[in-house]
């Protein structure tokens, strides 16, 4: 196998806040490989988001990045000073199709305004002043060629956001984090705020682009059953930390000799949703909230809420453990079960 | 057949609405956007009726009309047999008391400046039940009591931005329940919920509908829930009902091209739908209310539409035999 286009180790990340540090972030370690779409989900606060801008260099204040390494293609992003990171590693190594982009796209511009706006700041103002007309053509074909491919006209770029529906804003804000060529595309909630069947629109687009170009994804969403739908890996995320991390068939099920999910917390959140091909009378829910992140619990980040949690899950932190190729669990529990099934 | 699609005599009708209409015209009247276009349906004591559809297809603004929030264009709505619209300001009192709302956004819902006592106390000293502090009190802890929020005395004191999302939802609840109401308008109640909650407030409100014996109107654009939460859904496309039946039929039979599209855009977290990309049969997005299409208002999108769907009066709604009801002159060949 190749070496994987982002890495993540130990990356800690914390909110210092007046009441105290919140641990957002407090050790993840994950792989992207080229090509592959890695899925991030879990409950609002859970640090998916957190995540995201993290690989960008860009926790918002008062978050730091604390501890650990980034690497994205080979380049150590933690610690780079700002200008470096907008010059050689945002939009030109790894961008981001931000929440709610698709309603923040600045009115009294035009698409075309923005995007080049977009280059100016990634790639320096020098790049448009000097030979300015050759490489204002060189820009606007590449910004064709992007809206094109978002399924676009051209005609696009002379409009201003006002003018287009959501689904074609949602295809701008794409198109505009990809014209500039990363490789790596961090998707923040990309289809949450839209309807069904555009939603699906966007979801088809989405991994059309990937198979189309090459590119490899971080796809962050609250919604299980998209993240079944797209992604290659998931990693779910419980209150800063990863709870489970596996292929698609290992989280939801889907292949023959795979066991499913094996963290109480994933089981649960399945569990909770609801479905539209199966009828059931009850649906399954969570009791409780998640943790206060400034003193988070001892031990397992979940006892609390875990109707399985002994004396063990709330004194000490479960390590990482590999239940099979690929799969990890963080959980005493799933860890027990899965050795005494091996003796 | 099983029991959610018994035949309709199983209860009597609290709620008909019948062609009702609802035209925003713009203030010079140059510009009109017909949001509603003919909307009839009736709902039965103690029945969940879903109303889905995506956004701008006029779902919301039914559910307004129903609250007497907006006032309709034409049509009659009409609440156990007697008219809710051009009532006098007591009637129209009385009839808020009768019909709640349950909003969206538990956020935006409340006024930050109150605390929970005083939220759910406001509705109580509107509609002036309850003597004195102490009985409107125990109403108070009746209703906490019925949205499992115990001991009431560990909230009544605290403000909406000291509790979660998913407790103040309870909370917007329990403010609708206090006037015993008989029919609530739930307009996506749990869309803004986090998502391990959010089976935990659908659960609770359909156990206080059965307890309570209440009928509601769910509108929401997650068919998913709807399948959980309904017994009928009506499918709302540009201002009208394009299909309604028991959740059943409409999902498991959906017999209208656009049902049919809704329905196959749903991911399911299901295994052997994992990663498989699907055709969508449909084109395009929902066009604006302002500029509705000739004919079949979904023909522009559908791609089993001919030029005959293009023209003429609208279909109507007709009759598939159980209550179920498509506007698809096409559906036998599709």
């Amino acid at each position: 196998m190749s070496e994987p286009i982002l890495e993540v180790r130990d990356l800690k990340l914390h909110y210092f806040t007046s009441k105290g540090a919140v641990r957002a972030l407090d050790g993840l370690s994950f792989d992207l490989a080229r090509g592959e779409t890695l899925g991030l989900v879990g409950e609002s606060g859970c640090g998916k988001t957190t995540t995201g801008v993290a690989l960008l260099g860009m926790p918002s204040p008062p978050g730091r990045i604390v501890g650990g390494s980034i690497v994205i293609d080979g380049t150590q992003i933690v610690g780079l000073p700002d200008h470096e990171l907008r010059k050689n590693v945002r939009w030109s190594k790894i961008s981001m199709v931000f929440q709610g982009a698709m309603n923040c796209l600045t009115p009294v511009y035009t698409i075309r305004e923005l995007m080049v706006e977009t280059y100016r700041v990634h790639c320096g103002p020098e790049a448009l002043d000097t030979e300015r007309h050759v490489n204002m053509a060189k820009l606007e074909a590449l910004m064709e060629k992007y809206v094109r491919l978002v399924g676009l006209s051209e005609s696009v770029l002379g409009r201003y956001p006002h003018e287009l529906s959501g689904g074609m804003k949602q295809r701008v804000v794409i198109a505009m984090a990809l014209f500039l060529e990363p490789k790596v595309i961090v998707m923040d909630e990309p289809t949450t705020a839209l309807d069904v069947i555009v939603q699906a629109q966007i979801l088809n687009l989405i991994k059309a682009l990937k198979r189309d170009l090459g590119l490899s994804y971080i796809f962050i969403t609250h919604d299980l059953s998209t993240e079944a739908e797209i992604a290659d890996r998931v990693m779910v995320m419980y209150a800063g930390k990863m709870a489970e991390l596996g292929s698609s068939e290992d989280i939801f099920g889907a292949a023959e000799g795979r066991k499913g999910p094996a963290h109480p917390y994933t089981q649960m959140l399945l569990a909770s949703t609801p479905r539209l091909h199966k009828r059931v009378s009850e649906l399954a829910f969570i009791p409780g909230s998640p943790p206060d992140l400034i003193a988070p619990p001892s031990g397992c980040r979940f006892s609390p809420r875990c109707p399985f949690a002994k004396t063990k899950c709330r004194q000490l932190d479960p390590p990482m453990h590999e239940l099979g190729a690929g799969h990890l669990v963080a959980c005493w529990k799933a860890m027990e079960d899965s050795e005494y099934e091996r003796s | 057949m099983n029991a959610a699609s018994a035949p309709a005599t199983a209860f009597d009708t609290i709620l008909e609405v019948e062609e009702l209409r609802k035209e925003f015209v713009s203030h010079r009247g140059l510009m009109s956007v017909r949001a509603v276009d003919g909307v009839s349906f009736s709902l039965k004591r103690g029945e969940i009726l879903g109303i889905v559809g995506e956004s701008g297809c006029g779902k919301t603004t039914t559910g307004k009309l129903i609250m007497r929030l907006v006032e309709p264009s034409s049509g009659t709505i009409r609440v156990e047999g007697k008219d809710a619209v051009g009532l006098d300001r007591e009637a129209d009192f009385a009839y808020r008391r009768r019909v709640q709302m349950i909003f969206q956004d538990p956020y935006a819902s409340m006024n930050p400046h109150f605390k929970i006592r005083d939220v759910l106390e406001e509705p109580l000293l509107i509609h002036d039940i309850g003597t004195d502090r102490a009985e409107r009190r125990r109403l108070i802890e009746e209703v906490m009591e019925k949205v499992k929020m115990t001991p009431a005395s560990d909230f009544l004191d605290r403000y909406p931005h000291m509790l979660s999302g998913g407790q103040r939802q309870r909370i917007a609840i329990a403010r609708t329940l206090i006037l015993r109401p008989s029919i609530i308008v739930a307009d996506e109640p749990v869309s803004m919920i986090d998502l391990s909650t959010r089976a935990e407030i659908l659960h609770l409100m359909k156990t206080i509908q059965s307890d309570m014996d209440l009928s509601f109107i769910y509108i929401t654009h997650d068919i998913s829930t709807a399948r959980y939460f309904t017994d009928r859904i009506a499918v709302m496309y540009l201002g009208r009902i394009v299909e309604i039946g028991t959740q059943d039929e409409v999902i498991d039979h959906p017999a209208h091209p656009y049902t049919k599209a809704l329905i196959e855009a749903v991911c399911e977290p299901e295994s052997g739908r994992v990663g498989i990309m699907r055709e969508l049969k449909v084109k395009g997005e929902i066009p604006s209310a302002s500029d509705i299409p000739s004919g079949c208002r979904f023909h522009p999108r559908c791609i089993f539409a001919t030029d005959d769907c293009a023209k003429g009066p609208e279909p109507e709604l007709q009759d598939l035999g159980d209550g179920h009801l498509q506007a698809c002159k096409r559906y036998k060949d599709i």
